[in-house]
């Protein structure tokens, strides 16, 4: 009985961890016990794992304690211990990246990886390539060489992963390794094939016609690690991707000959680098019926790769995946909800309509067990659905909305929101049931900032509904019991009903005028303001300053603020200067996918507007109105490679042309652009680049001033690359003593357009009144015959010309492109075009409108 | 940051690599950290980044014995005894199967190290060795293998413990013979 209660003690106490309660001056204070000699290699042993677990549970240590451990630990190769010796590399790798001058132990290091004892070489090359530099490096390369094609397979192995390691920062240095390694693919050691594979393929990577004769000649003679296989699998599914040529297919043939390879790791490797080819192959069945039969295993990890990849499938093949249906639908009760969740929204994604219903109900019976990143899937999934099956949107919204009322995180709940709107903006007979769930929602909301979007679009959208008084109720109510962010966006969404149902009103004014006595300033603020602006009763006013607002990027507004303060603070600010906020581009190839993080969307401009701050005086031309897609002015695969960026202000443009040199036996200096431009165009200044090593990107930079005409501003530009060449050493990059000679590089030509000039957009849904109350500003019209075959065609190359989006687009038999867009320089431009077919083409009316009737002119010079 | 570095990094992450693994770490049974490694240098580069990620991983995970997860991007693959739970990370394209086998080789180590005594109190108890052992099976996110037998004679014992190499042909047999009845037992 003592003995017991005290063993519940010890179990409370950290249930006897010798390593709990360390203490990392005492840890360090031990170390010292190293200096001693002899010493015990079993007491050594303890204190440097208790320095490597203080480590590994994120103790930070100092450079100074680092060292003094790292300079403490060395002194340990006095001992023969074999296990001592083994965590004393395994200390130096881990201090190698904290303490001071680690390479003092190279000459020990190298010592032992070129000894007699096996279990001291494998670990000592890796702990010697973890401290060493490539200046360093070169002393120790004829030792690595040998021991690559050593026998023994954890030397070679050894060598091969720390040469690895090592081409990220020494890439000539080590495919001088290549022949070496080349060598041991061929070795009986599966893991020594594998990774001797890695570092021949990485050496060759830009190096297509060898990376091409090794796929070929290993997918002859099939290696025996399943590792190497699945890299090869990769490998030639990569050349499949690149090679348009029919010398592909026999790619195609080594992978399908891997579906019937003994390993499951290669089979499965196969079937998914066979799913995944963007080009359609042959035949899908046998990987497909591969995928079936993972669905079917007893595995978790199995079943998950199978479904996993089906719902891949999805995307590009529907009717591949519709044949699994019963195997997935197994998979929907699964253990493992990974696999549960991913066979619901695979089913979603390729069911149909008559199916849906099962579904819903299928997944209503798990939806509360699985975890919200789960739960965002399968709301993705819906909402998907919504699209497709737009008669459903009674019972998906309802299915939504249930969800909705549960238990959740912010980002589920965001989620579900998401697909509401998007039903509301989608599908109008879903409008109404739509924005009666959400209203519902904000009644019990704890998330501000979901509140805040869902007031916005209860603004936006309420006003148009048949019954707008009855949203205004949930809107005040969020007035009287919410805080100042929440009652702010409220008092905005009221003013919309204020703004665009005249009926409504004098209601408005009336709560208009409550808010006014709010606590929040923001909140009295706007109520003041929008009340002084509804009084006006100036449909023109009301529609710029609260139905239209344009929404400008407000990474870039904060960038001009604070340019504007720096160089003309007396003047005042014009809004219109600032890039708008870009629609989110939807993703077309809908995947289904747990794909949680999502990479940030950076506008063109705020991505470049580093690198521009690097021109001298460039403040001066004023905020940047536009960055635009780049150009390449280069074929693909060639020495230097160019490319162009072309950023747009009010009166100038500044050319950015990306250099990439290839070659990595040559450094460029002095690197210039010699442009030609069109007539009344003028060169200001160029930032040229200094010195243009091997594939590192620069940039050179020309300022042009356009055309006082804008009419004048379409033109064709000339360029040539000019530079002076150096040899230089591939290894280090440092170039030869002589002086180079001068070369040059011509360049594509490129153009300079309309729709570089232009931040245009699709028409908004009251385009008409927008068009007529344009009416009475200047008016360029004319009438095109286009050479396209058909309406559509002609309609998308219009559009490319100006710039619009193919939203811009509407219309079924008559095709009409309504847009607008500010030119640069604040010019607003309204522009609809007709399309109709004739026998002699597609003939069409366009006309632009402009208070700069040159601006009109332009637009239409572009399109002929 | 450049745009056209951009570029290249988005390629690198669908090219070919060697580099699989993204992290490895075994947690005891209040969800707490023994060991750790994380291997790719933006995934989880900071202590706290890691322990939170291992605190989420824990709650989904040691309820439920479901072999694999995908969380924050990640898969994850997973096993547990006793009072120890096993982990190996990989990107979320990575092919499953060679992440079962690289946690396969952890935790057959392990086992064998700790002569099948998977407990949190033994695994203390030999850290040295099951440091060692995570080092011989992944170096900086390559595999650097996967069979526990030779992980294990790799990893050295010390002269006291019977190091496998030493074992007699009888005793090899022998838990060779006790591997194959847990692998068909399960």
């Amino acid at each position: 009985m003592s003995v017991f209660k005290r063993d519940k003690k010890e179990e409370e106490e950290g249930g006897g961890n010798p390593y709990q309660n360390l203490d990392k001056t005492i840890v360090l204070q031990e170390s010292r016990y190293f200096n001693q000699t002899p010493v015990n290699p079993r007491k050594c042993c303890l204190i440097l794992t208790k320095v490597l677990y203080l480590l590994n549970q994120g103790e930070k240590f100092t450079t100074q304690e680092a060292t003094e451990a790292f300079f403490a630990t060395t002194k340990l190769f006095q001992s023969k211990d074999v296990m001592l010796r083994r965590m004393v590399y395994l200390c130096i790798k881990e201090l190698s990246g904290l303490a001071q001058d680690v390479i003092i132990v190279t000459s020990s290091l190298t010592k032992d990886m070129t000894g007699k004892e096996d279990l001291y070489r494998a670990a000592a090359i890796r702990a010697l390539c973890s401290i060493t530099d490539s200046t360093m490096l070169q002393a120790i390369e004829r030792y690595m060489k040998q021991a690559i094609v050593d026998k023994n397979p954890a030397v070679s192995s050894a060598a091969l992963v720390s040469a690895l390691h090592l081409s990220s920062t020494a890439p000539d240095l080590v495919r001088r390794w290549a022949n070496e390694a080349q060598e041991a693919i061929a070795s009986d050691n599966a893991m020594v094939s594998y990774h001797a594979l890695g570092v021949v393929a990485g050496s060759r990577k830009n190096d297509k016609l060898s990376m091409v004769k090794l796929v070929t000649r290993l997918g002859r003679s099939p290696l025996k690690s399943p590792y190497a296989l699945c890299l090869l699998i990769r490998l030639a599914a990569q050349l499949v991707e690149d090679d348009d040529s029919d010398s592909s297919q026999s790619y195609i043939e080594f992978i399908e000959c891997c579906l019937r390879h003994k390993s499951e790791m290669v089979i499965y490797e196969a079937a998914h680098a066979i799913v995944n080819l963007r080009k359609t192959t042959r035949d899908l069945a046998p990987a497909v019926s591969v995928l079936q039969l993972f669905c079917g295993s007893s595995k978790a990890s199995l079943r998950l790769a199978g479904a996993r990849t089906l719902a891949r499938l999805t995307a590009k093949h529907p009717t591949a995946v519709a044949a699994c249906a019963v195997d997935l639908e197994n998979l929907i009760s699964d253990s493992n909800r990974s696999v549960a969740t991913l066979a619901v929204t695979t089913l979603l994604a390729t069911g149909a309509e008559s199916s849906v219903d099962r579904l819903m109900k299928q997944i209503s019976s798990f939806v509360s067990e699985i975890s919200d990143e789960f739960k965002i899937v399968v709301v993705r999934a819906i909402r998907r659905l919504c699209t497709k099956f737009p008669r459903k949107h009674q019972s998906l919204a309802a299915f939504l909305a249930g969800m909705l009322r549960d238990e959740g995180g912010l980002e589920y709940k965001a989620a579900i929101a998401d697909a509401i709107i998007a039903l509301v903006e989608e599908n109008p007979d879903a409008k109404e049931t739509g924005l009666a769930h959400l209203c519902e929602f904000i009644e019990d909301c704890e998330h501000t900032a979901l509140a805040v979007r869902i007031l916005h679009l209860l603004g936006r959208e309420g006003p148009k509904s048949r019954q707008p008084s009855r949203y205004i109720r949930f809107i005040y109510n969020r007035v009287i019991l919410e805080s100042g962010p929440v009652r702010a966006a409220a008092v905005s969404a009221v003013a919309q009903f204020g703004a665009q149902r005249p009926e409504l009103l004098p209601n408005i004014r009336v709560l208009l005028s409550r808010c006014q006595m709010d606590d929040e300033d923001e909140v009295r603020d706007r109520a003041i303001y929008y009340s002084a602006i509804l009084d006006t009763s100036d449909p023109q006013l009301i529609n710029d300053y609260i139905v239209n607002v344009p929404k400008p990027n407000p990474v870039l507004l904060e960038k001009a603020l604070r340019d504007h303060l720096a160089t003309t603070p007396d003047q005042s600010f014009d809004l219109k200067s600032v890039p708008s906020e870009e629609e989110p581009k939807e993703n077309k190839e809908a995947i289904v996918e747990i794909e949680v993080r999502k990479p940030v969307q950076v506008s063109m401009e705020e991505l470049y507007s580093e690198q521009l701050a690097k021109i001298p005086g460039i403040e001066r031309v004023g905020p940047l109105f536009k960055t635009n897609p780049p150009v390449d002015l280069t074929e693909a695969e060639t020495e230097y490679r160019v490319r162009l960026l072309k950023h747009v202000y009010a009166r100038h443009v500044v050319l950015q042309f990306e250099c990439i040199n290839t070659l990595s036996d040559q450094i460029l200096e002095d690197v210039h652009i010699r442009l030609e431009v069109p007539p009344e165009y003028e060169i200001k200044t160029e930032v040229p680049c200094q010195k243009l090593g091997y594939d590192k990107p620069e940039s050179v930079f020309v300022v042009v001033e356009y055309p006082c005409a804008f009419l004048d501003s379409l033109g064709t530009f000339g360029a040539t690359l000019e530079f002076t060449v150096k040899d230089c050493d591939p290894n280090t990059g440092v170039p030869d003593p002589d002086e180079g000679y001068a070369d040059t590089y011509p360049l594509e030509e490129f153009d300079m357009g309309c729709s570089d000039q232009i931040r245009a957009r699709a028409a908004a849904d009251d385009w008409d009144q927008t068009w007529e109350r344009s009416s009475n500003a200047p008016q360029a019209s004319d009438t095109f015959v286009l050479p396209q075959n058909s309406v559509n065609e002609a309609a998308s190359a219009v559009c490319e010309h100006l710039g619009l989006p193919k939203a811009a687009i509407v219309g079924e038999a008559v095709k009409e492109i309504r847009g607008g867009g500010i030119f640069r320089g604040g010019a607003p431009v309204l522009v609809r075009a007709r399309l109709v077919s004739s026998p002699a083409g597609v003939t069409m009316q366009l006309a632009a409108r402009s208070p700069r009737e040159d601006v009109a002119q332009l637009l239409l010079a572009a399109v002929g | 940051m450049t745009p056209l570095s951009v570029r290249s990094n988005f390629f690198q992450a669908t090219e070919p690599t060697l580099y699989i693994v993204k992290g490895m770490c075994i947690l005891d049974s209040d969800g707490n950290r023994i060991l750790a490694k994380y291997y790719d240098k933006d995934v989880l580069t900071t202590a706290k980044e890691q322990k939170a990620f291992e605190k989420n991983l824990f709650n989904k995970t040691h309820r439920a014995n479901a072999e694999i997860i995908m969380l924050e991007g990640l898969t994850c693959v997973y096993k547990s005894n006793v009072d120890l739970f096993f982990y190996v990370m990989g990107s979320s394209h990575e092919n499953e199967l060679i992440l079962q086998s690289v946690l396969n080789a952890l935790y057959e180590s392990v086992s064998i190290l700790l002569r099948r005594n998977v407990e949190k109190r033994v695994l203390l108890e030999n850290l040295d060795a099951v440091m060692l052992a995570f080092d011989e099976i992944c170096d900086g996110g390559v595999i650097l293998d996967s069979d526990p037998g030779s992980v294990v004679a790799r990893a050295a014992l010390r002269p006291d413990d019977v190091p496998l190499a030493e074992q007699t042909v009888a005793q090899v047999l022998q838990s060779a013979k006790e591997q194959l009845k847990w692998s068909l037992l399960k």
